[in-house]
């Protein structure tokens, strides 16, 4: 017992630290894992409270630019709903089933209060939480494509795992044909991303769209991403060519958060299987 | 700076300068300075170091609360200060009975510069290391640490030289 307690006496500085990095190694292995990361994250509410603070004060800055974005949004909509009528008018008699008109997904909008992109694992906070019905795994979008995933929320905010963040794994797909792969980043530049495991006879153009594939429960298909900007002509195993974001991830305003209503429907179907 | 609550207003006024000024500098895209480690520099040594270890350990978590890193910032800067003492001695050739009259401003210039330099660039190493979390990029993370080393050292001595009194 006596030498014990003069064991402790003696290293108690060093047990200590290893007590100390222990803690903090354990939250460190903890947050690179999507499904782990409870304790350390900026969705809190006094990290939360700080960040919408100082976002209030800095977004008077961003004012024109988010105007701007909003115009070119209503623009690329006007567009789209332009192209529905016409559609819609070719057809000699319409029948509208109205059963097969059932809203399949809804959007929040959110603000972004704190924005990371120059680290290897991104992450961003949004001033919704669960009080607006944010919960883990919703798709953040904004008016010019995919932002991130939400992987954590509080009472009035929630933790964004962008797709700048290198455990991001999104389907997508290209624009003019259904051939899909999955985006990931390698954590260099903010601009560009990595979609890989394309199937080879995938016609492939620099320039392409990509948007998302829709394979998933969380995005809805046919979200923009971005445009091939380059490809890898040389035989590797998983046919990776690089994507520039329509997104400027360094300077992001307000977003959507899109909840897939058949989430808990598909999950049950699914799970039956196994 | 033996005073309490001068080391409680440096501890806020660290977190507070890290957070919502430095980490937004990104200067060149991805060049940031990290001065919250000053703490360690000008924190009193003294004969019991768990407290000490302990207010370090804690910037470093609020630190990573607000900058979503996990326990990165925390184990880095609990790196350096457990092993602040050596370096003391090695620099500065202090034994035990000399730690409460240790005043780092009353040391050579020389000396202070090679203490700081080395601690900041231990500290650096180590956080990047975990930023990045593999082998992969591993001469970006030697260059992370070289860039954002020379702009922390920058800003720590020019503070240190706009905030000490003439005397």
């Amino acid at each position: 017992m006596q030498q014990l307690i003069y064991f402790f006496q003696k290293f108690k500085y060093f047990l200590f630290f290893l007590l100390l990095s222990f803690i903090s190694l354990t939250l460190t292995f903890n947050n690179l894992d999507f499904h782990k990361s409870k304790f350390v994250n900026s969705a809190n509410f006094v990290t939360g409270g700080f960040y919408s603070q100082t976002s209030n004060i800095s977004e008077y800055w961003d004012l024109k630019v988010e105007n701007k974005l909003l115009a070119e949004e209503n623009t690329r909509l006007r567009n789209l709903l332009e192209k529905k009528n016409s559609a819609n008018f070719n057809i000699d008699s319409t029948v509208i089933d109205s059963l097969k008109y059932q809203q399949k997904y809804t959007f929040t909008t959110a603000k972004i209060i704190n924005n990371n992109y120059a680290k290897e694992f991104n992450f961003l906070t949004i001033d919704k939480g669960e009080n607006q019905g944010i919960k883990k795994e919703m798709a953040v979008i904004n008016s010019k494509g995919i932002i991130g995933i939400t992987d954590n929320s509080s009472g009035g905010y929630a933790r964004v795992q962008s797709i700048l963040n290198r455990n991001s794994k999104i389907n997508a797909r290209l624009k003019n044909s259904n051939y899909f792969g999955s985006l990931s980043w390698n954590g260099k530049d903010y601009n560009t991303v990595q979609l890989s495991d394309i199937p080879r006879q995938a016609p492939l153009e620099i320039g392409d769209t990509i948007e998302t594939g829709g394979k998933s429960t969380i995005f809805p298909e046919g979200i923009l991403v971005g445009i091939i900007s380059k490809i890898d002509k040389g035989n590797t195993a998983d046919n990776k060519v690089d994507v520039t974001l329509f997104n400027d991830m360094s300077n992001l305003g307000f977003v959507h958060v899109i909840k897939n209503l058949d989430t808990i429907e598909i999950k049950l179907l699914e799970a039956r299987d196994e | 700076m033996n005073n309490p609550l001068n080391m409680v207003s440096l501890f806020f006024f660290l977190l507070f300068l890290q957070v919502f000024v430095l980490n937004n500098i990104l200067f060149l895209g991805f060049i940031n300075p990290y001065l919250y480690i000053a703490f360690v520099f000008l924190y009193p040594l003294k004969e019991n170091r768990i407290p000490f270890l302990f207010y370090s350990f804690l910037l470093g978590l609020s630190i990573d609360f607000f900058s979503d890193s996990g326990g990165i910032h925390a184990f880095s800067i609990l790196c350096i200060s457990y092993i602040r003492l050596f370096f003391v001695r090695i620099y500065f050739r202090k034994i035990p009975a000399d730690y409460p009259f240790f005043k780092l401003k009353s040391e050579s210039f020389g000396k202070i510069f090679n203490y700081v330099v080395t601690l900041t660039i231990i500290h650096h190493l180590i956080y990047f290391s975990f930023a990045n979390f593999s082998f992969y990029n591993f001469s970006n993370v030697l260059l992370n640490t070289i860039y954002s080393s020379i702009f922390t050292l920058l800003l720590y001595f020019l503070g240190t030289y706009i905030f000490t009194k003439s005397e």
